[in-house]
Order: C-alpha cells, then structure tokens, then sequence
C-alpha cells in the first residue's frame, strides 16, 4: 500500500493556520511545507510560539489547517485516528487506571483478541522498562516514568506515526537523557514514523534523523538538515565533532530567529 | 554530613521553628491546637459567666448549655428535630445534586449550555434565599417540600457553577489523547471527563452539603413545627439564650461529621489520586 518513493508517509501540503477572526486574528502558520518519510524520525525545533504545536496538532488532527491538506499515506487527514498516536508534554495519563489499565484502554478500539492484547500490554510494559510497576498509579510516579508510560500507550496500538510535543521537556535533565536513549532503544525495535517537538536541540540532533528548523512568527520552514550519524546510537554521539557542526548551524538559524522576533516585539511597543 | 562522627559540628537547629512562613509546624502540635484554642475560649467563657460579669440571659454559662443539651437528649427532642433535619438536609441537598450534576458537567464541558445558562445561575446564586420564603410557602405549602426547596435554592446554584468548574478544571491533554486513542465524545465524556473530574466532584459536595447545613435554620424559620432550626427559633420567642446556643452548636458540630464524612470517603473512593505509594 506504502510506496514511499512516491507517497510519503506523512506530506503537509503548503499548511496555514490562522487563529480566530477578525483583528484579533493569530497567524501562527504561514505557510509549511514537509514531507516524512515511512520510519523516518523527524525533529522540529525552533523558538517558542513558532507554531510546532499548532503543526503536530493538525496532524495529529486535533486542529484543522486553515489553508493547504495534511495527508498521511495520501490521504487527506480528518480528524484524529489511530494510525497516529499522540505522546504530550504535560502527563495526559488517566490518574484513575493502573500502567497496566492506561495501555489496555488504547487497545479498546483495536481488533485484536484478549490474549494478543494482554500480550501488547505486557510486552510495551517491559519495553518502556516499567515491569513491576504494572498496577501502579501515575500519581506514584515520577515523572520520567509516566512518559514512559505515555509512550507505551501511543505505541502500543500499532500506529504507523508517532507524534511527540516536547515530551521531555518538564523533566530535569539527567532523566531526559535516559528517555531519550529508551525512546530510541524503543524506535529501533518498533519502526515507526516519528515527528517530535522541542527546544532542546542536542535532543533533536541526538534522536532525529533529521532536523527542521522553523521560522518564527509565522511559521515557516527555515531549513531542513539530514543528521547523518551512525545508527544505533548512545549517547557518546554528543562529544564528536560532527555533532558539533550540526548543533552550531542549528542553534545560529534558532538565534537569528528569535534575533527577529525580539525585534518584532519591540518594534510592536514603539 | 556524617551525624554519627564524634567530632561532627552540630547540626544548625532551624531558625525560629513555629513561624516559617508555609513550614511545617510539628504535627501533634498542630492538631492539639485545634483543640486548645476552643478549649480556651470556652474557659473564657466559663469564666465570664462565672465571675457574673454578664447577665445569664445575654450568655447562659457552658453549663447551662450542656445541660439544655442533655434535658434535649433525655426528652427525646434532639434525636426527633435532629432525624427530621438530617431528613430535609439530605433530601434537599440530593435533590440539589441530582439537577446540578448533570447541569454542571454540560456546561462544563458545550460551551453552548454555559453560554445559555451560565448568566442566568450566575445572578441567580446571589438571589437571597430568605426573601423567597413567602413565595416558597406559595408554591410548596407549609410542608417538608417548602423546607426542601428552601435548601435546594439556597444549595443548587452556587453547586451547578462548581461543577461546572471541576469539569473545565481537567487537562485538555486529557480528552485530545481519548480522541487519539479512537473513542467518541459521548465515550470520552463518560469514560474520560467525568472519572477525571470526580474527586473535584466530591469536593463540591462536601463543601457544598455544609452550605445546606447553613441554610436550615432559614429552612425552618416559618411554618415549621419541629427541626434543629425551629427549635432555635422558637427559644428566640421566650429569649431561651441556652436553648439558641446549645443547637447552634450542635448544627456546627453535625456539619463539621459530615464534612469528615465526605472527606475520608473521598480519600477511600479515590485512593489513585493520592500521591501516596
Ligand atoms: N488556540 C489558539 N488560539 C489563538 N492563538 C493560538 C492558539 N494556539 C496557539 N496560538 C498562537 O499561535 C502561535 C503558535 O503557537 P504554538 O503553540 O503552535 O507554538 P509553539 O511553537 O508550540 O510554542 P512553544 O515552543 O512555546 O510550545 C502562538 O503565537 C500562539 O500564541
Ligand atoms: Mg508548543
């Protein structure tokens, strides 16, 4: 069904997002363009208001474009649907079922039979590295461990994308780290398309295949930079001098960009 | 950093232990406090009374109130005006529950029902419920249903607005990763929104059955002939100070039960809310 020379897995096709009307109207989006590959893992970064949510959650379908079509696997996107799962930057977990009762409820809408799907959960359960913590509740959990669970819940239905919004950003960073190589540990062994959000962008560079770059306010495609790093990677990729190279060019686009933004908003108070 | 070092320096002792701002302050402490300032004030009293420095009628002393207490328990009056109470209070509180519920969580959660109802429950809570009472007699007679729509007015509006609240209290993120797992909205309300916002819920309820509690005595001012309420208002015609203290008191003591009620029944209900491991 996926041949991805000629569709790609996930095509946004000259995307505008205007919030509300009138004079008080927001254009967060100008204009984007950007192709995702089938199992490409894809980093979007950029300076804060550029529009990277409002991007992920049209895909996600949660929001619609104003101008210009999402399509996923060449068809145009309607509403939320479970080839895509979603992964927050705030803890979406239901705080009133177990690990275990969160995953199964992703499950609940999937043909799958009783035993397949306890199967699913007990598998993701130990991929996200949370055996023994099964009936725990999110609110025992540290932070790092609900997103594992919150990930176990996206992927555990099979989508063929992944949608991520900065979903280590609220944790300190030596958790981060160890997410993000799990995040990983979790790609390899589960192919799918990744879009992920955030600030950070040694996080972009290190995970992503490739790395976008947005303008700010409104929203545009800044550049596109193919990370060409060994595959697996673990965290010593950081120290080399190639990882270097990409993080200076990206954080120079990401400084130019807020450069204009700051300019833009104290023009904006003269 | 190592306490059991002979020569370790001593630990700095805290600063002024009591009035950190926002520490913790030792916990039994804490609660004896609780009940040494009533415990106090009721010393007080006793002994206001005592050294006569105020006529009996403006403060009967303790004494005279526990024992107008007891004369009530052993003539069977406190448990008769408390059971027919406790019996408006549920019935109107409920009765307020089950309208404000369903009312709260729809404008909650459409837009359409907050904009449609929000103004008018909103102007409506600040209307004064004693005000109503000759038109309550109007409509609802001189029975227990006048006192039960006293209580219902004066419960139902504040509560449809809190829960209304408790509802949009629940991270967005919520209800976007129920629409992503593929359920409808009908299944994300039941299944998502309301299991969500329940603990927020109960506490409505426990607040909101003490204001219940508050409005009895508004309850059972006119056409009443029994009730914790009525009997204050009758001591007031004979100037029975005693009488008006002791069910005063006895009205704060049954709403401060039930306000411990919902609050351990809470805890137990939703033992996942709880940080606890
Ligand atoms: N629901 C909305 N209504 C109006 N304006 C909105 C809405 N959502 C986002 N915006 C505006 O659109 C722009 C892009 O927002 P968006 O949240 O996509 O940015 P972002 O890149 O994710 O920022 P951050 O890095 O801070 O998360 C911002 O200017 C924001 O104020
Ligand atoms: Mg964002």
């Amino acid at each position: 069904m996926t041949n991805n020379v000629t569709t790609p897995r996930i095509k946004v096709d000259a995307v505008g997002k205007i919030f509300g009307r009138g004079p008080q109207a927001v254009q967060a989006i100008k204009r984007i363009d950007l192709d995702v590959h089938e199992n490409e893992f894809v980093s979007i970064v950029g300076t804060s208001g550029c529009g990277k949510s409002t991007l992920l959650n049209m895909i996600g379908g949660l929001d619609e474009p104003t101008s210009g079509d999402i399509l996923i696997d060449g068809v145009p996107v309607d509403g939320p649907g479970r080839n895509r799962g979603f992964v927050f930057q705030s803890y979406s977990l239901f705080e009133w079922m177990t690990v275990q009762g969160n995953i199964r409820f992703a499950l609940e809408k999937s043909n799958f039979g009783k035993a397949e799907k306890d199967e699913l959960v007990a598998h993701f359960v130990q991929a996200v590295g949370l055996s023994g913590f099964e009936n725990a509740y999110p609110k025992q959990l540290s932070g790092g461990m609900r997103q594992r669970v919150a990930i176990a819940r996206a992927l555990v239905y099979k989508p063929s994308i992944l949608l991520m919004d900065e979903p280590f950003g609220a944790l300190d960073a030596q958790t981060r780290g160890m997410m993000q190589e799990l995040l990983l540990k979790v790609w390899e062994d589960h192919k799918v398309t990744v879009l992920f959000v955030t600030h950070d962008v040694d996080e972009a560079i290190f995970l992503a295949d490739r790395v976008v770059v947005l303008c700010s306010r409104p929203g545009l495609v800044k550049r596109s930079i193919d990370i060409e790093l060994e595959r697996p990677r673990n965290f010593d990729v950081v120290t080399t001098a190639r990882f270097g190279e990409y993080k200076r060019d990206i954080m120079a686009d990401i400084r130019e960009e807020t450069l204009k933004v700051m300019a833009m908003e104290t023009q904006n108070e003269n | 950093m190592h306490p059991k070092e002979p020569n370790a320096p001593a630990r700095r002792k805290p600063k002024s232990g009591l009035f950190r701002l926002r520490e913790d302050i030792p916990s039994g402490l804490y609660n004896a406090l609780g009940f040494i300032i009533p415990a106090v004030l009721v010393f007080l009293w006793w002994l206001v009374t005592y050294l006569g420095l105020v006529k009996p009628l403006f403060l009967p002393s303790p004494v005279a109130v526990l024992s107008e207490g007891w004369r009530q328990v052993t003539e069977g009056i406190l448990l008769a005006d408390a059971s027919v109470s406790f019996y408006r209070i549920t019935i109107g509180w409920l009765a307020a529950t089950v309208v404000a519920v369903p009312i709260g969580i729809l404008m909650g959660n459409f837009r359409i029902f907050e904009g449609s109802l929000g103004p008018l429950i909103s102007t409506m809570r600040y209307m004064p419920v004693v005000a109503l009472i000759p038109l309550s007699i109007l409509w609802a007679g001189i029975g227990d249903a006048q006192k039960i729509l006293i209580l219902f007015l004066g419960t139902f509006f504040q509560q449809a607005l809190m829960i209304m609240d408790n509802v949009k209290n629940i991270d967005m993120n919520l209800i976007r990763a129920g629409q992503t797992l593929g359920f409808s909205n009908s299944e994300i309300l039941r299944r998502v929104i309301l299991p969500a916002a329940s603990p927020g819920i109960w506490d409505t309820f426990r607040i909101t059955i003490g204001w219940t509690w508050t409005y009895l005595v508004v309850a059972e001012l006119v056409a009443a002939s029994d009730g914790l309420g009525r009997r204050i208002m009758d001591a007031q015609r004979y100037l029975a100070t005693d009488t008006i203290l002791f069910g005063t008191l006895f009205i704060g003591v049954l709403g401060l039960l039930t306000d411990y009620a919902f609050n351990k029944s809470g805890l137990k209900l939703f033992r996942w809310n709880s940080d606890k491991r």
